[in-house]
């Protein structure tokens, strides 16, 4: 446990020192949350495939979604801490539900631009440029 | 559920007691050591996908990703999410995703590279974003200390009846007592209909091109003045006929 706490941070050392022996909180999952929207961020902004581009949005999607969960979670929550109850479980389904259905249609324009330009390329979709 | 989990994680503890001897496996804590399992592996995949070139390994990344967090999602209490995450995400989305790599996977599309000053740019600000999310992450005490005393009920009934517009879940802690809780009945029509009209769309968009046939007008447009094919003639002649027709 001293060598898992060696060389980090003195503000995450009190959350990685019992990782093992103490329960997880809802920090444990908002730091897996903020993990996974920087990814997808980078992996949006930094992708010149389209596809690529779609599996970053769902990257983010999946971030927001794990800190709604935490946020509702029964188990996580410290004393004294508000909670969404179930409402973060309702939110965290309407978000999968929208992700499919922007899914689908990103695509569908996706498959449309490659019909047109032949490549999926988005560096290659400057039609609308002046 | 987390009782089930846990019970059916004794006997492999006491098993794992026999074969490391002096750890103190009675001293772990089971579901963090799930957590730091399935986070590691969500994480782990996530930058994976940033970091792979080639598009058929970064949806395999994108799977390994989604289906960990679903894990995390179970052992957060939220089973009825968790099994729609492998339902929706995993099983639907992402084969769309991976539909959509066949599709257009041509060899010189396959891995498009990204220059390297712009994956060092993203790189910093990624890591000017991550850092401030850790922060506020870090930074609310009760977040830090789980109680842990709480065992909750299943998810599912209380999610279909609110579905139904109807609350039967307990108010969650710190709100009064006789505060008004809305149902999702509303929203729940709201996206019944979105997903009908994203089918619609996504088939309208992605449907197989026709063939082209040049309409008349463009033929007569092209054709310069009086030279007019016999053919054309005829056209224009019986949409006469039928227009006089139909006056």
């Amino acid at each position: 446990m001293s060598l898992l706490a060696t060389g980090l941070s003195p503000v995450a050392v009190p959350l990685f020192a019992g990782l093992l022996d103490a329960p997880v909180g809802v920090a444990h999952y908002l730091v897996v949350g903020a993990i996974l929207f920087t990814s997808g961020v980078v992996c949006m902004a930094l992708k010149r495939n389209a596809l690529g581009v779609l599996m970053g949005i769902e990257l983010v999607l999946n971030g927001a979604n794990v800190n709604f969960v935490a946020f509702s979670s029964p188990y996580l929550r410290g004393e004294g801490a508000a909670s969404l109850g179930l409402d973060g479980q309702l939110i965290a389904l309407f978000v999968i539900l929208l992700a499919a259905a922007e899914a689908a249609v990103a695509l569908a324009i996706t498959l449309n631009f490659y019909n047109n330009h032949a490549t999926v390329d988005i560096d290659r979709a400057d039609d609308l440029k002046g | 559920m987390m009782s089930i989990m846990l019970a059916s994680i004794v006997p492999m503890s006491g098993m794992l007691a026999a074969l490391v001897g002096p750890w103190p496996v009675a001293a772990v804590n089971w579901h963090s050591v799930l957590f730091l399992l399935f986070a590691a592996v969500a994480c782990a995949c996530a930058v994976a996908v940033v970091l792979a070139d080639n598009v058929v390994r970064m949806a395999f990344y994108l799977v390994l990703s989604l289906a960990a967090t679903a894990g995390l999602f179970f052992l957060a209490g939220a089973e009825f999410v968790g099994a729609m995450q492998l339902m929706i995400y995993v099983g639907g989305t992402l084969v769309l995703l991976v539909f959509g790599v066949m599709l257009t996977a041509q060899s010189p599309f396959v891995a498009i590279k990204t220059s390297t000053s712009d994956r060092v740019l993203a790189g910093l600000v990624g890591a000017a974003l991550l850092a401030v999310l850790l922060q506020a992450a870090f930074r609310v005490e009760p977040w830090r200390r789980p109680a842990m005393a709480a065992v909750a009920a299943p998810a599912a009934t209380p999610i279909g009846m609110a579905l139904l517009g109807v609350r039967v879940d307990e108010p969650a802690a710190g709100t009064p007592p006789a505060a008004v809780r809305s149902g999702y009945l509303l929203p729940f029509e709201i996206v019944s209909v979105h997903l009908l009209v994203v089918l619609v769309g996504a088939a309208y968009l992605a449907r197989a091109k026709r063939r082209r046939t040049p309409r008349a007008i463009d033929v007569a447009a092209s054709s310069v003045g009086p030279v007019v094919t016999a053919r054309e003639a005829v056209r224009s002649s019986a949409s006469a006929l039928v227009s006089g027709g139909q006056r």
